[in-house]
C-alpha cells in the first residue's frame, strides 16, 4: 500500500532534431491517495497510458518527480516499485496451467511453495477461477485470461498499487459489467490503490471513487463522479461525461448574468462582472425542462431511450439536448424550455466561472 | 431495393449457424441485427451480401432472386468493425476507387470524392494514407467508400465498437443523417441495446443464430414477444423472476404479493414468468415493494446502478440519483406490476 | 467463404502442369523406371524386380555414406539452432541498426551455392587461403585436404556459415510478433531473463522453429553442392555425404539400376522423416 504522489511531472517523447519537444504529459500534480479507487479518463491520446506509465514504472519522465510514501522513485525499475498492471490485451503464459501462471510472480521472488498455493488459491476463489486452476491458460476465453491477468497482480501480497490500462477492451459487451462489478467489489475486499485508465465514461464514474479527467497532455478536473456530473469546471469535461454531453450554448453577459440570444436565463453562479473572451453557457441535458415561459425552440425529434427520451430541440442555429422522463409528453404547440438555475453556469474561455468544484 | 430472405438457414457440417429466417427488410431506414457475439449478425450479414450462399432458402433483392449470385455482381457495400481500408492508398484513392472501378470519368470522380469527403469531415486528409489518422477518420473514409459506391445495401458490421466513447455517440448521430438520402436498404449489426434505440428505424433481435423478433424498434424494445426478445434486447440485464398465479394474485414469494392486471388474471393458475426493466425497479416510489440484499452499488453520474437479490434473483435497479449501499445491506425497492412483462409457460408474452 | 468457381481457370493451371511434368513428374517416373530394371544402353532394359534395392541397402558403401550424412545433419542442426535463436534474441528490435542487420543476415543466403563452396575452398587453403594460412601460422596443423578431420570442421563451419542466417530470420520473425505487453508484464512479475525466453520467446518461436528444423534439417540431407566443391568428397570418401555417393555411383560408375534405387531410398527416408517429425510438431500444437 503507497500514497503516490506526483509532483511536477512532465513527459515529452524525444522530437526529432532541431524541433521543439511535444508534451504527452504538461505539468501534473496529483497524490494518489492510499487504498484509493481512481479512474483515469479521456480521449485517446490525451496521455492517460503515458501517465499509467510513469507510475509503473515502465516509463521514466523527463522531469518531475514522483514519489511512493514520500519515498523518491522516479528512476526506479519497475521491479522495484511493487506494481501490478492489467493490459488491454490478456497477458497470459500460453504454456503454463493456470496455477502456474498465478504462482509465477511468487515464484519468481523465491516465496515458498506452501505459502505460494495458499495465496493462489485464495486469490482463484475471489475472481471464480478455482475449478480452471489445473486447465492450461491458453484454453481461456478472453474474459478468462484478463482474470488470470488481474490474478498475477493481485497475489502478491507486497503491491503498492494496481494499474489497469483499459483492460475491458477486449471482453465481449455482455460480460464487461460482470467484470467491472468483480473489480469494484474486489477493491472494496482487498483495499489497494486501484487506478484504472479509460476512455469510457461509464467505466470510469462507475468503478472510481475519484476521477482524474485528461485532456491532451493535462489534467483538467479531479473530483468524485458526482463532483463531474453536476459541477464540470471545464466545458470538457462537460462534453465528455454524460451521454448525451453537457450543452455548451455561446452567451453574453449582462451585469455578470447571462443571456442568451437576447433572452435572460436564471442562474445560481453568476459572474462578477462583465467579462471579454468566449462566453458560454453550460447546462446538462438532465437539466433542461419545458416550461410554460422560457426559450422558444423547434422540436427536431424525439428518441425513445427505453428509460429516458433524449429531445434535440433547436433555436436559430443551436442546439440544445434535453433528457426526459419515460412517460413525459413533449408538448407539440409552442414548446419552450428553461434551465435548473442550480446547474447553469457560465464558462469563459472554456473554464467555468463562479466557484469551481475542488 | 427491398431485401427478402425467405427461410434462409444455413448449416456448415452439424453445425447450424444461421436457423430458418425469414426476413423483409424495407430500404430507407435502418435495419438493426441485435443481438451478442456469436448470436449470428455477421453471418445473415454475409448471407444477405452474397458472401456465403445459404444451405436453404432463397434470397431476393428488388424483386428479383439473387440466391447464389456472387457478391461481385452485386450492389452491395460493406463497412466492418476493424477499419479496413487500402493502407497504401491516399484517403482520395480510397474513396475513389470503388469509382474507378466502375469507370467514371475523372472529373465525375473527382467531384462525387470531394462531396462525399466533406460529408465526412474528411477534406484535410485527403491526401495523407490511412495509418496517419485516427480511428474515428478511418472509419468515416470506410463509410464514405461504402456511401460513394452508390449501392442500394449498405451492411454495417458494429462499425462503431472499436472507437472512443464520445466519438461513437457523434458518428451515431451522425450516421442516420448520412444514409437518409441514399435510398439504400441500410442492416447496421451492434451488440449493444441502446444503440439500436438510439438509432431507431426497425430491429431484428437475435439469439444464438435465430432472430427472435423483427419490427420497429421501438415496439420490439415496449412489446417483446418472447422471454428471449426481452432479454436481448436490454442493457443491463433484465430482471426476471417466476411468479406462481393464485386467483387474481401473483407471488413472488410469500411475502411479496400483488394484483394481476387484465389479461393475466383470467389465465389458469400457476407459474409464470415476469420481467422487469432495470429501470422500473426504483428504491424509492410506489407500488409493490421488496426488500433485497444488495451486492454493489455503482455509481454513475446522475444515477445509481445497484445490484441487489430479491428472492433468490439477481436483479438490477437503474436508481435515479445518488444512492450508496453497504455490500450485504439490505434495503427496499419498489415496482409498479403494470411496468411487468408476464410471459406463459412457453415463454410467450401475455397481453395486458 | 464461398469462392465464385469460374471452369475456365483451370486453363491457367495447364501450362504449370505442363512444366512440373516435364521436370518434375517424368524424370521422378524414370528414376523408379531404372531401379527395377537393367540396361545396358540402347534403351533395352531387363526386368530385375528389387535386386538393386537389396544390394544398396546390403552394402557398406551405403551404410557408411549414410551414417556420414546423419552425423553431419546432427551436427548442422545441434549448432546452427541454437546459434540462430541466440543471434535472432540480440538483435535490436527497433532504431536504426535493424535494416544494416538484417541485411547482414540476407548476405550469406544470396550467394549461389556453388560460389560458396568455391569461396570457402580458397579461403582454408593451407598455404594461400587466409584462414588455412592463419590457423598454420598459429600452430595447427591445418589442411583439409588432407586430413579428415579439418575437412569436417571446415565443411560444418561452412554450412554454419552458410545458413544459421535462414533460422536467424526466421526467429526474428516470430520474435517481432510478440506485443511489447508480455515483456512488460514479465517485467513486473519479476520473471528473469531465462524466464523470460522460456515462457514468452520460446513459446511464441515454436512455429517458426518447426518450419526452420524442417527445412535445414531437409537441406542438410539433401546438400550436394557446397561441400563437393569444397572437398569433392575428400580426403577419400570421408566427407562423401549421401548426394555426393549417390552421383559417384550414377554418373561416375554409370551403375544406374542402383543409383535409381539408392535415390528412392534416400526420397523415402527424407520424407519419412520429416512426416514423423511435422506429425509430433502439430501434435504438441494441438493440445
Amino acid at each position: 500500500m503507497a500514497r503516490i504522489e506526483f509532483k511536477q511531472v512532465r513527459h515529452a517523447y524525444p522530437p526529432p532534431p532541431g524541433q521543439p519537444p511535444v508534451y504527452a504529459l504538461k505539468e501534473v500534480d496529483q497524490v494518489w491517495e492510499d487504498g484509493g479507487a481512481y479512474a483515469l479518463l479521456g480521449p485517446s491520446g490525451c496521455g492517460k497510458t503515458t501517465l499509467l506509465n510513469t507510475i509503473s514504472g515502465l516509463l521514466t519522465p523527463s522531469e518531475g518527480t514522483i514519489l511512493f510514501d514520500d519515498v523518491e522513485v522516479t528512476r526506479l525499475p519497475t521491479v522495484q516499485r511493487q506494481i501490478a498492471q492489467v493490459f488491454q490485451f490478456p497477458v497470459v503464459y500460453d504454456t503454463m496451467t493456470v496455477y502456474d501462471n498465478l504462482a509465477f510472480p511468487l515464484r519468481n521472488r523465491g516465496i515458498a511453495e506452501d505459502r505460494v498455493r495458499a495465496r493462489v488459491e485464495e486469490i482463484a476463489a475471489m475472481l471464480d477461477l478455482t475449478d480452471r486452476l489445473r486447465q492450461r491458460a491458453a484454453g481461456l476465453t478472453a474474459d478468462g485470461k484478463q482474470k488470470i491477468s488481474l490474478g498475477r497482480g493481485l497475489v502478491r501480497e507486497d503491491v503498492n498499487a494496481i494499474l489497469f490500462d483499459e483492460p475491458l477492451t477486449v471482453i465481449d459487451p455482455h460480460l464487461k459489467w460482470q467484470l467491472r462489478s468483480k473489480l469494484k467489489e474486489l477493491h472494496q475486499q482487498i483495499g489497494v490503490t486501484m487506478i484504472y485508465v479509460t476512455h469510457d465514461q461509464v467505466e470510469a464514474l462507475t468503478f472510481a471513487d475519484r476521477v482524474v479527467v485528461m485532456y491532451d497532455g493535462a489534467v483538467v478536473q479531479v473530483g468524485t463522479p458526482v463532483e463531474l456530473f453536476s459541477q464540470p469546471n471545464h466545458t470538457f469535461v462537460g462534453y465528455f461525461i454524460g451521454s448525451p454531453g453537457m450543452n455548451v450554448l455561446p452567451c453574453e453577459l449582462d451585469h455578470g448574468r447571462p443571456v442568451f440570444h437576447g433572452l435572460p436565463v436564471d442562474t445560481r453562479h453568476p459572474a462578477s462582472g462583465d467579462l471579454g473572451g468566449k462566453l458560454e453557457i453550460g447546462v446538462r441535458p438532465e437539466f433542461v425542462h419545458f416550461a410554460d415561459r422560457g426559450i422558444p425552440v423547434q422540436i427536431e425529434k424525439v428518441e425513445d431511450l427505453g428509460r429516458y427520451q433524449v429531445v434535440t430541440a433547436l433555436h436559430g442555429s443551436d442546439t440544445i439536448k434535453m433528457v426526459v422522463g419515460e412517460d413525459e409528453r413533449v408538448p407539440s404547440e409552442n414548446p419552450q424550455i428553461a434551465f435548473d438555475p442550480e446547474y447553469t453556469r457560465i464558462y469563459h474561455d472554456d473554464w467555468v466561472v463562479g466557484g469551481q468544484a475542488s | 431495393m427491398a431485401i427478402e430472405l425467405r427461410g434462409v438457414s444455413l448449416r456448415v457440417g452439424a453445425e447450424r449457424y444461421i436457423y430458418e429466417t425469414t426476413l423483409a427488410l424495407e430500404p430507407g431506414q435502418f435495419n438493426i441485427l441485435l443481438g451478442t457475439t456469436l448470436s449470428g449478425k455477421t453471418t445473415l450479414m454475409r448471407l444477405m451480401a452474397g458472401l456465403e450462399k445459404p444451405t436453404a432458402g432463397e434470397i431476393w433483392a428488388g424483386g428479383e432472386n439473387v440466391t447464389g449470385v456472387a457478391v461481385q455482381k452485386r450492389s452491395v457495400a460493406m463497412v466492418y468493425q476493424a477499419f479496413i481500408n487500402y493502407p497504401s492508398f491516399s484517403i482520395y484513392d480510397n474513396i475513389a476507387s470503388p469509382l474507378r472501378v466502375a469507370g467514371l470519368s475523372k472529373a465525375e470522380i473527382d467531384r462525387q470524392v470531394r462531396r462525399f469527403a466533406d460529408l465526412l469531415q474528411l477534406t484535410p486528409m485527403l491526401n495523407r494514407v490511412p495509418s496517419e489518422l485516427s480511428g474515428g477518420q478511418q472509419q468515416r473514409t470506410a463509410l464514405a467508400r461504402a456511401l460513394v459506391k452508390g449501392a442500394e445495401l449498405v451492411l454495417l458490421d458494429e462499425p462503431l465498437a472499436n472507437l472512443d466513447y464520445k466519438l461513437r455517440e457523434e458518428l451515431r448521430d451522425e450516421l442516420p443523417k448520412l444514409f437518409a438520402d441514399t435510398g439504400a436498404t441500410v442492416v447496421y449489426a451492434t451488440s449493444e441495446p441502446l444503440e439500436a434505440l438510439m438509432l431507431g428505424g426497425h430491429t431484428a433481435t437475435l439469439k444464438e443464430g435465430r432472430v427472435v423478433q423483427f419490427g420497429p424498434t421501438s415496439k420490439i424494445y415496449r412489446h417483446p414477444e418472447t422471454l428471449e426478445s426481452a432479454e436481448v434486447f436490454s442493457d443491463p440485464p433484465v430482471n426476471t423472476a417466476s411468479i406462481s398465479k393464485r386467483g387474481t394474485r401473483a407471488f413472488l414469494s410469500e411475502a411479496v404479493s400483488w394484483e394481476l392486471p387484465a389479461g393475466v388474471r383470467d389465465l389458469a393458475d400457476g407459474e409464470y414468468r415476469i420481467a422487469l426493466r432495470p429501470h422500473h425497479l426504483q428504491p424509492a416510489g410506489d407500488g409493490v415493494e421488496v426488500e433485497g440484499e444488495v451486492q454493489i452499488a455503482e455509481i454513475s453520474g446522475s444515477e445509481s446502478i445497484v445490484r441487489v437479490n430479491v428472492a433468490g434473483n439477481n436483479w438490477v435497479s437503474e436508481a435515479r440519483g445518488i444512492h450508496s449501499y453497504e455490500y450485504g445491506q439490505r434495503a427496499n425497492f419498489h415496482f409498479d406490476p403494470a411496468r411487468c412483462f408476464y410471459f406463459d409457460a412457453a415463454e410467450k408474452l401475455i397481453a395486458t | 467463404m464461398n469462392k465464385t468457381s469460374n471452369p475456365k481457370a483451370w486453363w491457367f493451371v495447364v501450362p504449370v502442369l505442363a512444366l512440373v511434368a516435364f521436370n518434375a513428374f517424368i524424370p521422378l517416373m524414370t528414376v523408379v523406371n531404372y531401379a527395377f530394371q537393367e540396361t545396358f544402353g540402347d534403351n533395352v532394359f531387363f526386368w530385375e524386380g528389387t535386386t538393386w534395392f537389396e544390394q544398396v541397402l546390403r552394402s557398406d558403401r551405403f551404410h557408411a555414406a549414410l551414417g556420414r550424412q546423419l552425423l553431419f545433419t546432427g551436427m548442422i542442426l545441434a549448432i546452427e539452432l541454437p546459434l540462430g535463436i541466440a543471434v535472432a534474441l540480440s538483435m535490436p528490435r527497433k532504431g536504426p541498426w535493424v535494416s544494416v542487420c538484417l541485411v547482414l543476415m540476407a548476405l550469406p543466403l544470396l550467394i549461389p551455392w556453388n560460389v560458396v563452396g568455391a569461396m570457402w575452398n580458397i579461403f582454408a587453403l593451407p598455404d594461400i587461403g587466409l584462414l588455412g594460412h592463419m590457423l598454420n601460422s598459429m600452430g595447427f596443423d591445418y589442411n583439409f585436404t588432407r586430413q579428415p578431420v579439418s575437412a569436417w570442421m571446415t565443411t560444418v563451419v561452412m554450412d554454419v556459415w552458410h545458413w544459421t542466417s535462414l533460422i536467424v530470420l526466421l526467429c526474428y520473425a516470430g520474435l517481432s510478433s510478440i506485443p511489447d505487453a508480455y515483456y512488460q508484464a514479465a517485467h513486473i512479475d519479476g520473471a528473469s531473463r531465462w524466464a523470460v525466453f522460456r515462457y514468452i520467446q520460446l513459446p511464441k518461436m515454436k512455429r517458426v522453429l518447426t518450419i526452420a528444423i524442417l527445412l535445414r534439417f531437409m537441406d542438410s540431407f539433401m546438400i550436394y553442392t557446397e561441400p563437393f566443391v569444397l572437398t569433392g568428397g575428400g580426403p577419400g570418401n570421408t566427407t562423401t555425404f549421401l548426394s555426393i555417393d549417390l552421383v559417384k555411383i550414377a554418373l561416375g560408375q554409370f551403375d544406374l539400376g542402383p543409383a535409381a534405387a539408392m535415390s528412392l531410398i534416400y526420397f523415402l527416408v527424407v520424407l519419412l522423416i520429416c512426416w514423423a517429425f511435422y506429425t509430433l510438431m502439430m501434435r504438441g500444437e494441438e493440445q
